[in-house]
């Protein structure tokens, strides 16, 4: 790393200091620049332009169609009101709840999931060749395949209810894909299922990274299996603890297709998360002004957590 | 290879943690098996024993006629010719954007780490944050540019007889998963190239080698890797993407699969067919499947890649 930067500053000057160049020699010269530009142009436009373009929206009164007349933030304050003083509980309460549910159960469970299994394919294991891909296939569907598969198997009228009823359990009551009050767990469930396994193969490539010498000292020491893992491994595995989070916080916020294929929303929206407020609002209810600003909300929130990661992660890279 | 030392590895331990620790994993494995297996089976059988059968069993008379029923009769929304159509939709959109973003991709990460100017950092950082963003934050300036490209398109009809793509729902989409997926493939090549040696492109450069010729006869002979990471990234990512193709060819017969897939499901007309829609499910996750089973080594690469560093 060090050297590579180190090349280049040797061969810029070698570039740039002949004011003297011909046409063509200034071409090359200005040749990378323009390879890139295009790319670059693309981002500051679709990506930049346009995010800019949405929080102008967000501050207009565009309903069906957008207006560019800007009012004022009156977008934001019907969030805010339907967010604090809505009773009964508005679509954008009930979204930002289901999405502190999901957000928190969906991060948590994966970590530990991935952690745990990650842990035990540690440990020497015989066909874990076979093994870890059943847990990351998952990840190469699409949310939409695993709405449709989930939805089957949580329905209670044909999955898991019904087969435990079969088998004589017959008090076995499971239909919270219809409930309205716990279809949200269900799109925490597939969403577990989805992406656990990657969580499990960000550790498990932790553990393969972790300086066995470390570990024979410690086991030396005397400490158990236990201890091992608590005081010493798990603690050096905190950069991938945090790269794991920032990912599927990220993911967390982005999900969208899922509830749309395993719930089609819930009961009456019970199961939308704000990228299907934004969605519904923007297209279906013809409140643009309201959905561009609940994507506003959404993309800061995203901002709020990946910037400082990549700002950090760019710096280190420089050192 | 492993660096964690277990309690199994040490000789005269218990077999008993051995036993759990198999067992655990077993144990989670078919839990993630079963959702996929329960597809599967379901797809292979007739609607009566679905009704009065048990989800787990396997198919009595194992048939592919649900299969052969998705691919060519089943019911999107109100036309009844099956999944095919819009299967190679998602092939026509998939081929030229992944092909055409994993290009731009190298070419900007070559740029990006032999040929550094001043502010390399920031284009990066900016490009590279592109990834994470939520799309609900582009969706409709989107939609309303592309809604331009229409009209655009309807006037060179007139003037021209051509649309040239303009409008064309599937260009649209190539378009809309180039521009969204660069952030990516740069981050990809970047990263690679980082750590190919710039001694060879010096030496290229001393050759008298120009730009495009480093990048032909230097670059990408050892780019084989990361070539087939970003393919395969980029292939799965928008083969299986249902924001923008909803947004973007939400209805009619230019639906890619995934949003013909969710329809096909939603579609309430008639008796609802299981197991063809578990088959037209199957259909529409097998690319992406074989891929990974095909490829499976390169397909974590590739999202630990775009997960882990930036």
């Amino acid at each position: 790393m060090a050297l590579s930067t180190h090349i280049h500053q040797e061969l810029l000057p070698v570039r740039s200091s002949a004011p003297t160049k011909s046409m063509r020699a200034r071409m090359q010269d200005a040749l990378p620049k323009l390879v890139l530009a295009p790319s670059f142009a693309i981002t500051l436009i679709f990506v930049y332009g346009f995010i800019l373009w949405t929080i102008y929206l967000s501050f207009t009164n565009s309903k069906a169609f957008p207006k560019y007349v800007l009012t004022d933030a009156r977008a934001y304050q019907r969030l805010w009101r339907w967010t604090f003083e809505s009773d009964p509980p508005s679509s954008w309460y009930t979204s930002i709840t289901n999405m502190g549910i999901f957000g928190v159960l969906y991060i948590a469970i994966c970590l530990g999931l991935g952690l745990l299994i990650a842990i035990l394919l540690d440990q020497k294991i015989r066909g874990e060749g076979v093994l870890r891909p059943i847990y990351l296939y998952p990840m190469a569907l699409s949310f939409i395949v695993t709405g449709v598969a989930w939805k089957w198997f949580l329905d209670p009228g044909l999955g898991l209810e019904q087969t435990l009823h079969q088998w004589g359990w017959t008090s076995f009551h499971f239909d919270w894909i219809k409930n309205k009050d716990f279809v949200i767990y269900t799109v925490v469930i597939a969403g577990v299922w989805q992406a656990s396994g990657f969580v499990m193969a960000m550790f498990l490539a932790g553990l393969r990274g972790i300086d066995s010498e470390i570990v024979k000292a410690s086991q030396i020491d005397g400490a158990s299996t236990f201890q091992l893992y608590r005081r010493i491994i798990i603690p050096l595995l905190r950069p991938v603890f945090l790269s794991a989070l920032i990912v599927l916080a990220h993911m967390a916020i982005k999900s969208y297709d899922l509830v749309v294929a395993l719930t089609s929303g819930g009961p009456g929206g019970s199961a939308w998360l704000p990228s299907n407020f934004m969605y519904e609002y923007t297209f279906k209810r013809n409140e643009m002004a309201v959905g561009s600003a609940s994507a506003v909300i959404m993309l800061a929130t995203i901002s709020a957590i990946i910037v400082p990661y990549l700002y950090s992660e760019l710096r280190e890279k420089s050192r | 290879m492993s660096a964690i030392a277990a309690p199994g590895r040490t000789p005269g331990s218990s077999i008993v943690p051995r036993i759990v620790i198999y067992g655990l994993l077993v144990f989670f494995a078919l839990i993630y098996l079963i959702p996929f297996f329960v597809m599967l089976v379901t797809s292979l059988k007739t609607m009566p024993e679905i009704q009065h059968g048990n989800m787990l069993a396997l198919p009595k008379a194992p048939t592919l006629d649900p299969w052969v029923r998705a691919w060519g009769e089943a019911c999107v929304g109100l036309t009844c010719e099956g999944i095919h159509g819009y299967f190679w939709n998602s092939i026509k959109m998939v081929v030229p954007a992944v092909a055409i973003s994993t290009f731009l991709g190298a070419l900007n990460g070559y740029v990006l780490t032999k040929w550094r100017f001043k502010g390399h950092k920031l284009v990066f950082g900016l490009m590279l944050f592109a990834c994470f963003i939520p799309f609900q934050a582009v969706l409709l300036p989107m939609a309303t540019v592309l809604g331009e490209f229409g009209q655009f398109g309807k006037f060179l009809t007139n003037t021209t007889g051509f649309t040239f793509g303009f409008g064309n729902p599937t260009v649209n989409l190539v378009f809309v998963h180039v521009v969204y997926g660069l952030g990516f493939t740069t981050l990809f090549f970047r990263n690679y190239y980082e750590a190919f040696p710039t001694e060879l492109v010096k030496a290229a450069m001393v050759d008298g080698a120009s730009f495009f010729q480093i990048f032909r006869r230097v670059l990408l002979p050892n780019s084989l890797p990361i070539i087939v990471v970003t393919v395969i990234y980029q292939f799965t990512n928008i083969w299986n993407d249902f924001l923008f193709a909803s947004a973007y060819a939400g209805s009619g017969d230019v639906m890619p699969m995934t949003v013909a897939l969710n329809n096909v499901v939603n579609t309430s007309t008639g008796v609802v067919e299981y197991n063809v829609n578990m088959a037209a499910a199957m259909i529409a996750a097998m690319p992406t499947l074989l891929v990974y089973i095909l490829a499976g080594r390169y397909f974590v690469r590739g999202l630990m890649a775009g997960a882990v560093k930036g």
